[in-house]
């Protein structure tokens, strides 16, 4: 759904990046995605095609980093992996978590000429 | 898309401008020296060399979110409702739940007491607008065209047009929608999600982004309750479980049962919205 403003996004920090960088053509693009990120990785990729045509990212290479879901179980007192915000505690069934990471959606680096 | 000011493709209308950029364009006509299209004069590249074939690729990290745009803009909109002492709260829910009847309640209800503003999203028409308008309070459409959700730099827009007084009440009526608008920082205080009992008591759990992200749900249309064969302590039950620090109440904003809850919610966070700002009218 706004997979298409966040690659909106992403061309906005590509083009700003590419005057203080110095580059004018990007080939490879590599997104932090969490699981908790509520970013769906096929239609980020369809739309980071559609977004990049005839710009200087124009058939750049999206890869895609998949981050895991990382919740603190407060009955556990341990960090424990989720792949949703409703999920419970993998070990002990709680639904006491606090998430502390997954919620990723970062440009981690480029490769450009 | 516009780089000057990040406009997007020239769909979104916010109502009462004609959104058109006095800032100059050239920057998009990357042909004018060819260093922004494809050349093959590789002495141009950073590392200089005009060796053809040799590869001037190279990494550069960026470690930037994607959503930093949009961040900046919305810390732009929070920093303006902090000056004047606005307290702003973003409405989301999915359609249909009943958010401009509710809003147009609490306006009728607290206009006497506040300064009321509104900018309403939609994709398409202004009649929630006038909906609004009716009841007496300033509002601003937004039409987001093929848009799912409003944007800090939409809301932006709608600020210097709209202009809410000192001290006053800004609601935001987000696109219906409970995915997008999610992700998306207007620079707002609080999220509000509305969640009609006419919807499934597991909508916190399908769509747990969103009730993730607010501070306060308020479960609307109650007085259908007789009818209906919704759980509300499970509603409850689930929302807590995506987010423990929700606040719940239940309400119907036709009967006017428990609308009582909300003014105080609203009264207690304009409060907190004014802590420190002396210079805003009581």
């Amino acid at each position: 759904m706004h997979e298409m403003s966040l690659c909106e996004g992403v061309l906005n920090v590509l083009e700003e990046q590419a005057v203080t960088q110095g580059y004018s053509v990007v080939k490879r693009v590599w997104l932090e995605i969490g699981a908790l990120s509520g970013v769906e990785p096929e239609a980020m990729r369809f739309s980071f095609d559609a977004v990049m045509k005839g710009t200087l990212a124009d058939s750049a290479q999206l890869e895609i980093i998949h981050l895991p879901g990382e919740a603190w179980c407060m009955q556990c007192s341990k960090p424990v992996q989720v792949a949703a915000r409703y999920e419970s505690c993998p070990e002990c069934g709680s639904y006491q978590l606090q998430v502390t990471g997954g919620d990723e959606m970062r440009i981690k680096e480029l490769e450009v000429e | 898309m516009c780089t000057v000011c990040g406009c997007g493709e020239g769909e979104i209308q916010v109502e009462g401008q004609d959104h058109q950029h006095d800032h100059d364009h050239h920057h998009h006509h990357h042909d004018e020296n060819g260093r922004q299209g494809h050349t093959h004069d590789y002495g141009q590249g950073p590392a200089h060399a005009h060796a053809p074939g040799l590869s001037q690729s190279r990494m550069v990290q960026i470690e930037q979110d994607i959503l930093s745009k949009n961040n900046q803009y919305a810390a732009a909109n929070r920093n303006y409702f902090q000056q004047h002492g606005i307290l702003s709260l973003n409405l989301v829910s999915s359609p249909g739940s009943g958010k401009t009847t509710l809003l147009a309640r609490t306006i009728g209800d607290l206009q006497a007491e506040y300064a009321i503003s509104v900018i309403e999203g939609d994709q398409q028409t202004a009649n929630d607008a006038e909906r609004i308008r009716a009841t007496g309070a300033k509002a601003i459409q937004i039409n987001t065209g093929k848009g799912c959700h409003l944007d800090g730099h939409m809301v932006g827009h709608a600020l210097e047009t709209l202009k809410p007084d000192r001290g006053s009440l800004l609601f935001i009526e987000n696109v219906g929608n409970l995915v997008c608008p999610a992700a998306f920082d207007l620079g707002e205080a609080h999220k509000v999600a509305i969640l009609s009992v006419t919807e499934g008591e597991d909508k916190p759990i399908k769509y747990p982004d969103m009730f993730h992200a607010a501070d306060l749900m308020l479960l609307n249309k109650i007085d259908l309750l007789p009818y209906l064969d919704f759980d509300v302590q499970r509603c409850i039950e689930y929302a807590k479980r995506i987010n423990p620090k929700i606040k719940v109440l239940q309400l119907s904003a036709t009967t006017g049962e428990g609308m009582q809850n909300w003014y105080q919610w609203i009264a207690a966070s304009r409060q907190m919205a004014q802590v420190g700002n002396p210079a805003v009218p009581a």
